[in-house]
């Protein structure tokens, strides 16, 4: 399990970390059990007057935040988007997606866990941006926390508190979502809080336009946002655009949560400068553990990174989607786990990939049919080079296998209601890539990660 | 110049019978499982012209209302 390092809240006044340029805790500085030390550490939101709707979409484009669920839509964008939608006269539905269900991210969950507060504001704050951008008043709006159902039990008694206090236009509803992968799509959220299956649609017309309805009968207009952007936001609010780019770089402003694990020493929720160089991200959990060959960076849907001895050159790498664009991975949601040089980099690829073809919603045929393909033939891969392999593998027949994985991830790529075949077309791909050599010894019976060791 | 259409499959509805590819067999091939699939490469082909007919007569005729036809964007 995931260690988390968020220290709890320190009694006396707003701590002056928050207002210093350099510290890279920033939602950490920002754990608090309930919403009386929560206001001591941060201070109340500025109010409608002083930060009206449409100046919380401004700030969150001039701040550069993007979404930290995994797509890094620009945030200013998005909470513009819905006006169009809204202006028709139904009543938008804002989300905090907490559902998390990809295995190796924890961040989310301890977030909500340690400063459950800044994210219910900056939920407030989205709130504020669909309904005040139309200039209506925020009849009709809701407001819903989408997590977990154990999640949703322990914030229970916050939603009340804060109703209690008053400290939101709209109260917070809470929808428990379902331990799957595929739950956290935005499609499949829109769906849920609307009170059917949490499963993905077809995103046309997208959910922030219809919700969970169809163009023909449109549901209302929903917005779905990963809890860490929320937060953010709930700081930014506070302290400013210029506040927020005074960490991290001009393409990754701010500082992101990850989740670090694998061959490290302190497996761990931590909080990063945005393009920290990727040795820094290892620090963070207290760096490598042992030698290692590579890092799958931005989770299952994510890609492999070549590090360690065999890639001197990538310790220094910024964690950024530019930087990282060339294997095939981006920051995502924040995963980063760490695979040492013992381990098969085609062993962990087929792993995963079985674990991806295992998750699909079973709606779409080339997500069903074509995942579970793309898992066989790199699991034979892997295979081929284990120390006693599980059945006979000629050259001839692995090599057919590669080609197949090419030609069918080609198959898979898009073809589906939901980001699911794509992300794990990515993974596939980016598996033969970063261990190329693998495969080449593995077409040959051997396996350089059992030289290894 | 009219706009350009492109052909979208709603994959949740979709159960590959396969009667869009007869019916506009130049723009959809059938994949490995049965399923529709471009032959331009395309997830959502562009429907050329002289398709055009043929494209909305198999949205018209897909039993499971599978088939859309979208202005390119
Ligand atoms: S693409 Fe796959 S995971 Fe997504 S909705 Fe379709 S079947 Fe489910
Ligand atoms: S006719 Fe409709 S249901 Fe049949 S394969 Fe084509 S799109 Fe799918």
């Amino acid at each position: 399990m995931t260690a988390l390092s968020f220290p709890s809240a320190p009694a006396g006044p707003p701590p002056a970390l928050l207002a210093t340029t350099t510290s890279r805790r920033r939602l950490m500085a920002c754990a608090a059990p309930d919403l009386a030390s929560h206001l001591a550490l941060v201070g109340p939101l500025p109010d409608a007057a002083r930060l009206p709707g449409v100046r919380v979409a401004e700030l969150a484009a001039e701040a550069g935040l993007t979404g930290r669920g995994g797509a890094a839509f620009p945030t200013g964008r998005k909470l513009a988007s819905l006006g169009e939608a809204v202006r028709s006269g139904r009543p938008p539905v804002v989300v905090a997606n907490g559902a998390e269900g990809e295995p190796a991210s924890s961040k989310d969950h301890a977030l909500l866990a340690h400063a459950p507060h800044l994210v219910l504001d900056g939920l407030a704050l989205a709130v504020r941006a669909v309904t005040g951008a139309v200039g209506s008043s925020a009849g009709g709006a809701e407001a819903h926390l989408y997590a977990p159902a154990e999640v949703v039990r322990t914030l229970a008694p916050l939603l009340v508190e804060r109703a209690a206090a008053g400290v939101d236009e709209v109260a917070v509803r809470s929808t428990a979502a379902p331990d799957r992968f595929v739950a956290g799509q935005s499609s499949a959220v829109a769906s849920a809080v609307a009170g059917g299956p949490a499963l993905p649609r077809t995103p046309w017309p997208p959910p922030r336009l219809v919700g969970a309805g169809t163009a023909q009968r449109p549901g209302r207009p929903t917005l779905v946002m990963n809890v860490e952007t929320l937060a953010h936001l709930g700081l930014l609010a506070r302290l400013g655009a210029s506040w927020f780019r005074s960490v991290g770089t001009d393409d990754e402003p701010g500082t992101r949560l990850v989740t670090v694990s694998g061959a490290v020493r302190t497996p761990r929720v931590a909080e990063v400068a945005g393009g920290a160089p990727l040795a820094d991200v290892l620090s963070a959990a207290g760096g490598a553990s042992e030698q290692l060959s590579a890092l799958l960076v931005g989770g299952y849907h994510g890609g492999w990174v070549p590090f360690g001895e065999r890639a001197p050159h990538t310790a220094s790498l910024p964690h950024s989607g530019s930087a990282l664009a060339p294997w095939g991975a981006d920051p995502g949601a924040g995963v980063v786990i760490a695979l040492p040089s013992r381990a098969c980099g085609l062993r962990a690829g087929a792993d995963v990939a079985r674990y991806l073809a295992a998750q699909t919603a079973g709606q779409c045929g080339p997500c069903v049919n074509g995942l579970p393909t793309l898992a066989e033939h790199l699991e034979a891969l892997a295979d081929a080079g284990a120390a006693v392999p599980s059945r006979q593998h000629s050259r001839e027949g692995l090599a057919r296998r590669v080609h197949e994985l090419h030609r069918v991830a080609g198959l898979v790529d898009g073809r589906g209601a939901c980001h699911h075949p794509s992300g794990s077309v990515r993974l596939v791909r980016s598996t033969l890539m970063t261990f190329a050599d693998d495969v080449q010894a593995h077409l040959g019976g051997r396996c350089l990660a059992r030289e290894e060791r | 110049m009219s706009a350009v259409e492109r052909l979208h499959v709603d994959w949740t509805r979709c159960d590959g019978r396969g009667l869009c590819t007869e019916l506009l067999g130049e723009l959809l091939a059938e994949d490995d499982w049965g399923y529709p699939v471009s032959t331009t490469g395309e997830v959502a082909p562009a429907v050329p012209r002289r398709l055009q007919r043929a494209a909305h007569l198999a949205v018209g005729e897909c039993p499971r209302m599978a088939l859309s036809l979208r202005p390119a964007p």
